[in-house]
């Protein structure tokens, strides 16, 4: 036996409430996420990931108190990003109740920060998100955005990964900003090219549509599959997406 | 703390190094008055000892010294009490870690030596099955269950031989691809777990209330 493919929903959250929209924008609101987490737990969710979308600064004890109030009802790993941009971000999520935080902006404009929090926390705290789409004036045809996959970042996707890596981080979790509300599959060549350059865990983000679109990704490399918008809108369940990764001989819990 | 009667009383040790808040809680949800505490005193005097821990095997092991954890948990065992460690928290039970090339010394409840996983994909993480040993009382009721884990380092060989006049321990393992390692212990007052019980949802609580039903009620 080894170690199962989590499925992992993912709630963008906004002035503590679940909030996921096509490509960023047209934002709909899909909940609370305390109730979101309790649902996705039920329906066996292998882990939770919080994505705090506005992270502006006087929304933040709001999510410290969203994410307190999840790890007091919810007993499986429960993932934070959005705004987290110190290791004492990090230390106050994790004493949240956080289980692991997610770093985009922060990581790019001081990439040390990575080191700093891998080596206060261990590595397995810290996840590297990767905004990537196609672009081919980067080597590997990947290039980083920020702010939502409105700006680029100026990196190539592949070896900022790669850095991630160096650095410290505990996974890499990779969202195609192209994919991602088209509900069209996953990247599987982008994850394909992350994987081969990486040895931490690799979730695969953006772009589920069917539950079809899940095993494919594995197969590029992904060790698990996240998804926001077709778990919250219910057009697919926790349930279904493991039944179909059972079909094809991959291992659920 | 609340008050309920013939909870066992536990502390988890809190000595700047796990998810603590977790295990408050699920310890609780197991049925257990729960008390988080860096008191050695507080520490020896618990029904259950849970010492938790994440990170590197070196810090913790200077957390734990700062607390005087280490003599708690020798203490503890000396008087049959029951110890839980989980995650970093197992590890740091054995004699000695290495991390980037640097030997740490461990608690040396057992000897062994915790070092890097060999798998492709490193850190470990996620839902992965146990292979207990027959007559398990940690896995009573949840052999077949998944547990969730996330490490980077754990125990390839388990040195104690096996002796004539005391029970042999309990060792559980997992594997990650082909690499085959210690994923739980119970030895006698002393239970290990590489993986979070507080983090494996329903199967996890099972376990701690297994755990629980060895402590006597306060």
């Amino acid at each position: 036996m080894s170690v199962a493919v989590r499925v992992i929903p993912c709630l963008d959250v906004k002035d503590g409430r679940v909030v996921k929209g096509v490509n960023f924008v047209d934002l709909r609101d899909a909940g609370d996420p305390v109730e979101m987490a309790r649902v996705y737990d039920a329906e066996g969710a292998d882990e939770l990931c919080f994505l705090d979308i506005t992270a502006s600064s006087d929304s933040r004890e709001t999510t410290y108190d969203v994410v307190s109030r999840t790890a007091e009802q919810v007993f499986i790993p429960l993932t934070v990003g959005g705004g987290v941009r110190t290791v004492a971000d990090v230390d106050r999520l994790l004493r949240a109740g956080a289980d692991k935080v997610a770093m985009v902006t922060a990581a790019i404009e001081r990439p040390q920060v990575m080191a700093e929090i891998a080596d206060r926390f261990g590595s397995q705290v810290l996840v590297l998100s990767i905004d990537a789409r196609r672009n081919a004036d980067q080597p590997s045809g990947f290039e980083v955005t920020t702010h939502g996959g409105r700006r680029s970042a100026g990196l190539d996707a592949v070896k900022w990964a790669r850095r991630g890596c160096d650095l410290g981080v505990g996974e890499i979790l990779l969202n195609s900003m192209d994919a991602d509300g088209t509900r069209a599959g996953f990247d599987l060549e982008m994850l394909a090219a992350v994987r081969a350059v990486c040895t931490v865990p690799l979730v695969a983000s953006g772009g589920a549509g069917t539950v079809a679109d899940f095993a494919p990704a594995v197969d590029a490399g992904a060790d698990a599959v996240l998804a926001a918008s077709v778990f919250h809108f219910g057009d697919l369940a926790i349930g279904q997406v493991k039944q179909a990764l059972r079909a094809e001989g991959q291992p659920v819990r | 703390m609340t008050s309920t009667p013939g909870a066992p009383c536990v502390v988890v040790l809190d000595y700047g190094f796990g998810n603590v808040r977790s295990a408050v809680r699920a310890v609780e949800r197991a049925g257990a008055e729960v008390e988080l505490t860096a008191s050695f005193d507080r520490a020896l005097a618990a029904d259950g000892l849970v010492v938790p821990g994440v990170g590197a095997f070196a810090a913790c092991m200077q957390g734990l010294a700062e607390v005087q954890g280490a003599r708690a948990i020798g203490r503890r065992l000396a008087g049959g009490r029951p110890v839980l460690g989980i995650c970093v928290g197992m590890q740091v039970l054995f004699a000695e870690g290495v991390e980037h090339g640097v030997t740490t010394a461990g608690c040396g409840e057992w000897p062994g030596r915790v070092e890097r996983l060999r798998a492709k994909v490193v850190p470990h993480m996620g839902w992965n099955t146990v292979d207990p040993p027959a007559g398990s009382q940690m896995f009573a009721g949840i052999a077949a269950e998944r547990f969730f884990f996330v490490h980077s380092y754990g125990v390839h060989d388990w040195l104690q031989p096996s002796g004539e006049r005391i029970a042999a321990p309990r060792v559980t393992w997992s594997s990650h691809g082909s690499d085959r390692f210690v994923s739980a212990v119970e030895n006698g007052p002393l239970w290990a777990t590489q993986f979070h019980p507080e983090k494996s949802g329903d199967a996890g609580a099972r376990l701690l209330r297994n755990w629980l039903d060895t402590l006597r009620g306060c």
